[in-house]
């Protein structure tokens, strides 16, 4: 799950690493209160969405005055927001994060991911704060110092002090560092975290590390853990089919091709969109009904795929195994009828009672179309496409 | 022969008398798999469905019954507790299908594991199966036959359709293990290929692969190594967008790397048949055994 930099830094700071005075803000109003109340210039406006590369697109300001903090406010809110990471569309920014200014004299990076390699996390610093990480990591990779946190051991002074040396600070920085990564790591580890990336970190004019950016991921599994971040999960930055999938349990991600699909298991789900694009089509989305595919559920996929306006016809692939396939026939027919679906349908089902499957789809009185295995409704799924 | 799962394994269900255990038991033991009980805390002394015992522990389970393998149906959040259990009691397989096991708690299974003898796959997969012999999981056994070729996947329903697609041209299996979807798991596709390496019973092994990780570019290197029989592959994704998770929680293409492009190419350059269709898995392993 992704939250915002705002909630990211409430949750950070309640671990203690140093994050700036702000607020989130809904409105212009308040805005100007967060702003007002943090009692001096500059403040720095935010744009708050869930993708990178705000700055660029304009949705960070620094304001000089109480008057460009209200122009910048009424700007950037309810703007379309462009960056690298939205696509062409953008994302409408509904909230702002209203913070302090900051006296800036170096930015860094600092990151806490899982290496899945060697199944450990991984804490990583570079001296290019503000930089694209993988950039650095293409271009220039001897600029990222990395440490693995062994789990038997758990976060060390040791660790957090190699960190601080590598980025060559000393001091009072070096101290404000070795706390903000011990800081860093607890929080991280403690809300089952999937990423932890504050980039840039930087230091102060007066020697202080303060993390000026933050972007935390969730464990999607780790969640029940952590009922108070569940909460925190905002629902319009999510396309609102899949919103809607979750909602029913099912695995939707919207693509933009013309091929609905509605597989069993999120293998054979990602392989069945491969094979559409191998002959010629393209996949409209992922949609994994789980291991049942009951009425129900097909049902519910059904309204899913067709609330996409690109979608021409429909891909059903069910691998039976041990749900038997004249069941999911049934379903399948059953919620056909319900939901008035407009676009062919191709329905290939394996396993156990294939046969009877088939022929109950092709005696529905319904314009299924029956394919033998997978290469062949792949096929005709494309047909499809082309024929309407 | 056959892998992992063999005549001498005696089984042990966690989480016996859940809905999902109770009905894969029925399952395991209609394919003639040496179930010898199940472990429910707190339901110690009582049969289920009067034909196998249940016990509190797994370390009284292994006392009374001898087990040495166990198949794990506990939910999410007391899976890596049930985990520590088995291997604290000293079973030597571990097959968890649980689907939904936080990260945090699979790194210190993870080392724990590291630190013993025993071997763990999953979790969120479908287990594993030597046709003929017995299955540890929740696969549909009919579709499997007995011979010689292993089959290594990170994926359920996918693995299933590349079964079928063997058995249809007559080609059996050795053992199929389903390394699970999660982005940490007990065991990898290197891990599973060392066993088969040594296997007199498997002549050629099946991969299927998916977008996240490096798994199956660090099997690549140990192929070109160390593996000689022959190996076809399959990898999901090609058209997986980049920063979404398709389903598995390890199937992410995260900061660029993990891609489906980029595994194609490690496995092609070490010498593996690699099939871009999924309808062509069974005929690229025909290909390569007469290669």
């Amino acid at each position: 799950m992704k939250i915002h930099e705002h909630q990211a830094k409430e949750l950070l700071a309640r671990y203690a690493v140093p994050v700036p005075r702000g607020r989130a803000a809904f409105s212009v109003e308040e805005a100007m209160d967060i702003a007002d109340s943090l009692g001096k210039y500059p403040v720095v406006v935010k744009a708050q969405i869930h993708a990178g590369g705000r700055g660029k697109g304009g949705g960070v300001k620094i304001a000089k005055t109480k008057a460009e903090a209200r122009q910048y406010a009424s700007q950037i809110l309810g703007m379309q927001l462009v960056t690298h990471q939205t696509g062409p569309e953008g994302k409408k920014v509904q909230r702002l994060l209203i913070e302090e200014g900051m006296d800036i004299k170096c930015e860094l990076y600092a990151g806490l991911l899982l290496d899945r390699a060697c199944a450990q996390n991984v804490f990583m610093v570079s001296t290019e704060g503000g930089m694209e990480i993988e950039k650095v990591a293409a271009e220039t990779p001897e600029k990222i110092v990395k440490v693995h946190i062994h789990p038997a051991i758990g976060f060390q002074r040791f660790h957090a002090q190699k960190l601080a040396f590598a980025l060559a600070l000393t001091g009072d920085a070096f101290k404000s560092a070795v706390k903000c990564f011990t800081a860093m790591y607890k929080a991280y580890d403690d809300l089952d975290a999937s990423l932890l990336e504050i980039n840039p970190l930087v230091v102060t004019g007066d020697n202080r590390v303060i993390a000026l950016d933050a972007k935390m991921n969730l464990d999607d599994n780790g969640l029940f853990r952590h009922p108070d971040i569940e909460a925190m999960r905002d629902l319009s930055e999510e396309e609102p089919a899949e919103v809607e999938a979750s909602a029913a349990n099912l695995n939707y991600i919207k693509l933009d091709g013309t091929v609905g699909c509605m597989v069993n298991g999120a293998g054979l789900a990602m392989a069945t969109m491969d094979i559409i694009k191998l002959h010629g089509g393209t996949p409209a989305n992922f949609l994994d009904v789980g291991g049942t595919a009951s009425a129900e559920t097909v049902e519910k996929g059904f309204r899913i795929i067709l609330s996409d306006k690109n979608v021409r016809a429909i891909l059903i692939n069910i691998f039976g195994g041990i749900v038997r396939c004249d069941r999911v026939a049934g379903g399948v027919i059953e919620a056909v009828k319900k939901s008035k679906v407009s676009v062919p349908v191709v329905v290939r089902l394996e396993g156990t009672n294939a046969d009877i499957a088939a022929k109950l789809l092709s005696e529905s009185g319904l314009s299924f179309v029956v394919a033998k295995d997978l290469t062949d409704a792949a096929q005709k799924a494309v047909l499809a496409v082309k024929g309407t | 022969m056959s892998i992992l799962l063999t005549q001498h394994t005696h089984v042990l269900v966690q989480g016996i008398t859940g809905g999902e255990g109770t009905f894969h038991t029925a399952q395991m033991l209609d394919y003639h798999t040496k179930v010898v009980g199940g472990v429910t805390p707190c339901k110690g002394g009582q049969t289920w469905e009067g034909k196998l015992p249940i016990f509190n522990t797994v370390s009284d389970a292994v006392k009374e019954t001898g087990a040495n393998a166990s198949v794990i149906f506990v939910p999410p959040a007391f899976a890596a507790d049930a985990i520590l259990e088995a291997l604290d009691a000293g079973i030597e397989l571990i097959v968890t299908i649980t689907e939904g096991i936080p990260v945090r708690d699979m790194v210190r299974v993870k080392h724990a594991l590291n630190q013993s003898q025993c071997r763990m796959v999953g979790p969120n997969c479908p287990g594993v199966i030597s046709p003929g012999i017995g299955k540890m999981g929740i696969m549909p056994a009919f579709i499997h036959r007995p011979g010689k070729c292993g089959v290594i996947s990170r994926s359920g329903t996918l693995t299933y359709e590349a079964v079928k697609q063997l058995s249809d041209r007559n080609i059996g299996q050795s053992t199929c293990v389903g390394i699970g979807g999660d982005p940490v798991n007990g065991s990898s596709f290197t891990d599973i290929l060392r066993l088969f390496k040594d296997d007199p019973g498997t002549e050629a092994v099946v991969m299927i692969g998916e977008i996240g990780g490096s798994a199956e570019e660090e099997a690549a290197a140990y192929i070109r190594k160390e593996f000689k029989k022959p190996v076809a592959a399959f990898i999901a994704g090609l058209t997986a967008p980049p920063g979404r998770r398709m389903g598995h929680a390890g199937a992410i293409i995260a900061g660029g790397k993990g891609t489906a492009t980029e595994k194609i190419k490690a496995l092609r350059e070490a010498g593996i048949h690699v099939t871009d269709s999924p309808g062509e898995i069974g005929a690229t392993l025909e290909r390569a055994l007469k290669k």
